[in-house]
């Protein structure tokens, strides 16, 4: 298969009823094939229905989203960031869902003065002294998700616990982040590649070691097939895991079913929270798009809803780029998650909640929140970012 | 002991699942003398057709039947349209010809399938483990391969040594212009040969997918390593088939497995395990380059 | 009077991609300037695998190796000047053009010379596989090597330095290239017109008779090899500086793969046609993908018919027929 660029250049025009104002360009670079493909989709779609909700327009000002895939690539990234920022001369880009693409790219967008939101992917060489005052993330910084999960450990009591995550600058902050609070022993570590369909080696390791319980993070396709073949060795009734949402999202429990049953998943956000922000964003995007929304989803949703605020407090003119970064930074809009205020690095402070994967009404497995395990929670690299 | 064990139980299984790819690539290369790079294609359009049909009936059987008919119709299709006329040609022109076929099916599959994986499941009475002698569970789907694999090898071992037709395909192998000469309607013979090859990649396929995942360019991975089993084994034979691939898995995973563990006392944890991964991926071309330097013609070598 | 019709193409062709940049910007589409300096960057590397594969007859299917080994020196030696660490505690870094991409070329020759040395021992289907394992080493060895990215690549953070001009003007990087790939087809050309290409060709044709003849054909074919994996490495250099980003997809077998069909495409054994196959296959790529995200598709079918039926390929087809008549 060719490693030339693949341009899914789906340019999505949102309509401007109006022809006055030239409509606001957003440069949206995410991961629509491959095994992670669905949570660009997810993320995309979620984006694209808060712009839908307002007829085409995010805080009154019309905008057109410029969609490219990266195919888990960061040189298909660049390439397409470069031609967003060249070609189509846009100020503002989001979209990247993992690490190693994001850190491709993202200097490449700060160095040409332009704004990045990131709706999924921060990597910690971001969030402390390398932080950027056109730099804002939405969604968490890497550690803290796997902080969460930590934190989630030490609540259900594991001792002795075994950690695995894929072998890029995500996965090491994966782990990094659940030690930093998890209280433990971590009697194993592996790094698989990212692109790893035979988890067999692995699971023979992590059988080997007898921990009390077991800490992945597995993303997207790669979660599908580890937890279909963790139950097929004969490990899901004798290993209890504790994962972060990435490692059970919505889509991979329909594509696992049972295999999924009795996780134990800790998150920022989940479908059954009960604020009235969550409840019309969920019942919104079933609607839209006939399926539930991921997590992911409702971050792409947040991301838009942000840039909304800050256009309208802009009146559209991304051209005043002080004001405009201060609206961004005060984040006055409502969030899916509750209340939402931006740390010191311009990376959220946020709540954690545990939930665990049972059989819903209809027999399908979910995932329920029971308790919170983390509150106002701030990452571990803000200290270091002088903005 | 018992990690041991679990490891030479999945370097095996790899073996076989390269063993029934490399079965029919040997042959075609081996009596026709055609590279053919579209092979890992077969295998993925076995494992979408099994796939499809599997989510769709439920059923395991029709999933099997489904991808081994098509990848053994679009072995037979591509053979008369295209392979035939690469026979006479050099294998550059095969290489490179194949090459775009690759590209067709991939681009195809994704047209019809869409870009991202297609996630089928192991039956139900095979996706629980089994506890071998020595307290050991193994996955049963797993040891389903390698019976399938035996199977298979015996199947092609009774063909090939006590068959018409086998006594046809290891004259073939071996003085293919002789065969021509004797008046055998070697076109048929070539067709036959191409969509039994065809169909053990259909197999293959059809047996992974459930196991890995079904994506585009699944078959390219696999390909390259299909390469070095008959590269290693000697091309034109299916003994050389059995061996150089579970030699191939064997290396590849067991080395996968120890490797990382013996690096981590001399460097970090994530270090150990890219320094690891990358070392036991080199260590099967290593082995490729060490046997062609010394064995040229393989350990095995068809052709007299 | 096959040898000029050739000479005044290739020199039309000059011409063209010299104003090139100045008409891409009169018409407002300056990204065309970036996307032209990748096209020559790549007909570079194809340039430098004609010379093995249409003269030579040596199908090298591990190519991709030393246009990704020039690239990752470029990449290791602008990481280890940023760092301030030597390499190996013994080689300072360097974000000099002048240093970089001469080391460039000289890593990738070094390689090509190992890697030649014991593949040319083999012949045939063999080749071809012992080509493609070491160049599958190279791979995994670069992408288990996380110091230097893995499987992510290397970023730049600036393009090498040039002592009176400034490269990072993508116009002034464009005649770079340009500049580069006029320079390695006049070699080239020189090459295969002079006594050391008439005993490559003469290698291609029937080796036997040549060893008959007295030659040491080992040698020529060793040298011509690392000549070619010289090129590959210069162009790999380029692209590492353009992009300020190397990665292991430069070594992928499938690069390999993609160099092949452009000399291919455009003509086997006539050089030029290689850089008019670099055009072709990526210039098809960016007009197709506009249209279509299924444009391999179409590119596949394409490629088979031109095996089967247009064996001379472009060049052969526009300046007339192949240098051996």
């Amino acid at each position: 298969m060719f490693r030339l660029a693949v341009t899914a250049s789906a340019v999505a025009l949102m309509a401007l009823p109006a022809m006055a104002a030239d409509p606001v360009k957003i440069g949206m670079v995410t991961t629509l094939s491959g095994p992670g493909g669905y949570i660009g989709e997810d993320a995309r779609d979620g984006f694209k229905l808060a712009i839908q909700e307002e007829g085409g327009n995010l805080g009154g000002a019309p905008v057109q989203v410029l969609v490219e895939d990266d195919g888990l690539k960061p040189g298909n990234g660049k390439q397409s960031a470069e031609r967003f920022l060249t070609n189509d001369k846009v100020k503002i880009m989001t979209g990247i869902i993992f690490s190693n693409v994001a850190e491709a790219v993202v200097p490449d967008v700060l160095e040409a003065g332009a704004f990045y939101l990131s709706l999924n992917a921060a990597p910690s060489n971001f969030s402390g002294k390398g932080c950027n005052k056109n730099y804002f993330v939405v969604s968490w910084q890497n550690d803290t998700l796997h902080e969460a999960v930590g934190a989630n450990a030490n609540r259900l009591g594991f001792k002795r616990m075994f950690a695995m995550a894929p072998n890029y600058q995500a996965g090491k902050d994966a782990i990094a982040g659940f030690k930093r609070v998890f209280k433990g022993e971590v009697v194993g570590e592996i790094y698989n590649s990212l692109d790893q369909t035979d988890f067999a080696a692995e699971l023979a390791q992590i059988r080997a070691a007898k921990p009390d319980a077991l800490y992945q993070f597995e993303p997207g396709g790669l979660g599908i097939t580890f937890l279909k073949q963790f139950a097929q060795a004969g490990l899901k009734d004798t290993i209890p895991m504790a994962v972060a949402f990435p490692s059970v999202d919505q889509r991979i429990l329909g594509a696992v079913g049972d295999a999924a049953l009795g996780l134990h998943v800790s998150y920022h956000w989940n479908t059954d929270f009960d604020n009235p922000a969550s409840k019309a964003f969920v019942a919104d995007f079933e609607k839209t798009y006939s399926r539930v929304p991921t997590t992911y989803a409702s971050q792409g949703y947040d991301t838009a809803r942000l840039l909304a605020s800050a256009l309208k407090a802009v009146g559209g003119d991304v051209g005043k780029t002080d004001a405009f970064r201060a609206a961004l930074r005060k984040a006055d809009f409502v969030s899916v998650r509750g209340a939402f205020k931006f740390g010191q690095n311009q990376h959220p402070i946020e709540d954690w909640y545990a939930g665990d994967v049972v059989k819903g009404a209809d027999g399908k497995p979910m995932v329920k929140t029971v308790a919170k395990i983390l509150t106002d929670h701030v990452d571990a690299y803000a200290k270091d970012c002088h903005l | 002991m018992n990690l041991l064990l679990e490891q030479l139980l999945n370097g095996l299984q790899f073996g076989v699942m390269l063993f029934l790819l490399a079965a029919g690539l040997t042959l075609v290369f081996g009596i026709m003398g055609l590279i053919n790079l579209a092979h890992g294609s077969l295998y993925m359009i076995g494992a979408y057709a099994a796939a499809y049909v599997g989510v769709r009936t439920g059923s395991f059987l029709l999933a099997i039947l489904a991808g081994l008919a098509a990848a053994a119709a679009t072995g037979v299709a591509v053979e008369m349209i295209v392979l035939r006329r690469l026979y006479r040609r050099d294998h550059l022109h095969q290489v490179l010809a194949t090459f775009g076929l690759i590209l067709f099916f991939n681009e195809g599959m994704s047209i019809l399938f869409g870009r991202q994986p297609l996630f089928a499941n192991v039956p139900a009475t095979l996706a629980g483990a089994l506890t071998l002698p020595g307290g050991l569970r193994y996955p049963v789907y797993r040891l389903v391969i390698m019976a399938t694999g035996a199977g298979v090898a015996g199947f092609l071992y009774l063909l090939i040594q006590h068959t018409r037709i086998g006594m046809l395909v290891r004259a073939g192998a071996t003085h293919r212009d002789m065969v021509r000469a004797l008046g055998v309607n070697v076109p048929l013979l070539y067709t036959a040969v191409f969509g039994l090859g065809a169909l053990l990649a259909g197999l293959a396929g059809s047996m992974a997918g459930p196991l890995l995942s079904v994506q585009i360019g699944m078959g390219e991975q696999i390909l390259i390593l299909t390469f070095v089993v008959i590269v290693i084994g000697g091309i034109g034979s299916v003994r050389g088939a059995v061996i150089g691939a579970l030699l191939v898995g064997l290396v590849d995973t067991m080395v996968r497995a120890f490797l990382p563990g013996l690096l981590r006392g001399i460097m970090s944890n994530a270090s150990a395990d890219s320094v690891g991964g990358g070392f036991s991926s080199i260590s099967v071309y290593l082995l490729m380059a060490i046997v062609l330097l010394w064995r040229p013609r393989g350990l095995f070598p068809a052709h007299g | 009077m096959v040898e000029t019709r050739e000479q005044r193409a290739a020199l039309l062709g000059l011409a063209v991609l010299a104003i090139l940049p100045w008409a891409a910007d009169a018409i407002g589409q300056g990204f065309v300037i970036t996307l032209a300096s990748r096209v020559l960057i790549n007909a570079l590397a194809a340039v430098s695998l004609d010379l093995i594969l249409g003269f030579g007859g040596l199908v090298s299917f591990g190519h991709a190796a030393f246009f990704g080994i020039g690239g990752y020196v470029v990449g290791i030696l602008a990481f280890h000047a940023g760092e301030g660490e030597a390499l190996f505690g013994l080689v300072p870094g360097t974000d000099q053009a002048l240093i970089a991409l001469p080391a460039a070329v000289a890593v990738a020759s070094l390689a090509a010379l190992a890697i030649g040395a014991l593949s040319l021992r083999t012949s045939g289907v063999h080749f071809i596989m012992i080509t493609l394992a070491f160049a599958q080493m190279v791979y995994f060895l670069f992408v288990s090597l996380k110091t230097y990215g893995g499987d992510d690549g290397l970023i730049m953070s600036r393009r090498d330095g040039f002592p009176g001009i400034d490269l990072r003007d993508n116009t002034v990087f464009y005649y770079l290239c340009l500049a580069a790939l006029a320079a390695f087809l006049a070699l080239c050309d020189r090459l295969v017109g002079s006594r050391f290409g008439m005993v490559i060709r003469g290698c291609r044709e029937n080796e036997r008779r040549m060893a008959a003849l007295g030659y040491a054909t080992y040698g020529y074919k060793l040298t011509a090899f690392a000549i070619a994996g010289a090129g590959a490495g210069l162009a790999g250099a380029l692209l590492a500086n353009h992009d300020k980003f190397a990665s292991p997809d430069m070594l992928h077998w499938t690069k390999s793969g993609e160099l092949m069909v452009m000399v291919i495409l455009g003509g086997m054994g006539t050089l030029y046609g290689a850089v008019l196959g670099a055009f072709l296959l990526i210039g098809l790529e960016s007009l197709l993908a506009a249209f279509t995200d299924h444009w391999m598709f179409v590119l596949g079918p394409v490629l088979i018919l031109v095996i089967l039926f247009a064996d001379r390929g472009l060049w052969g087809a526009l300046a007339g027929a192949s240098r051996d008549g």
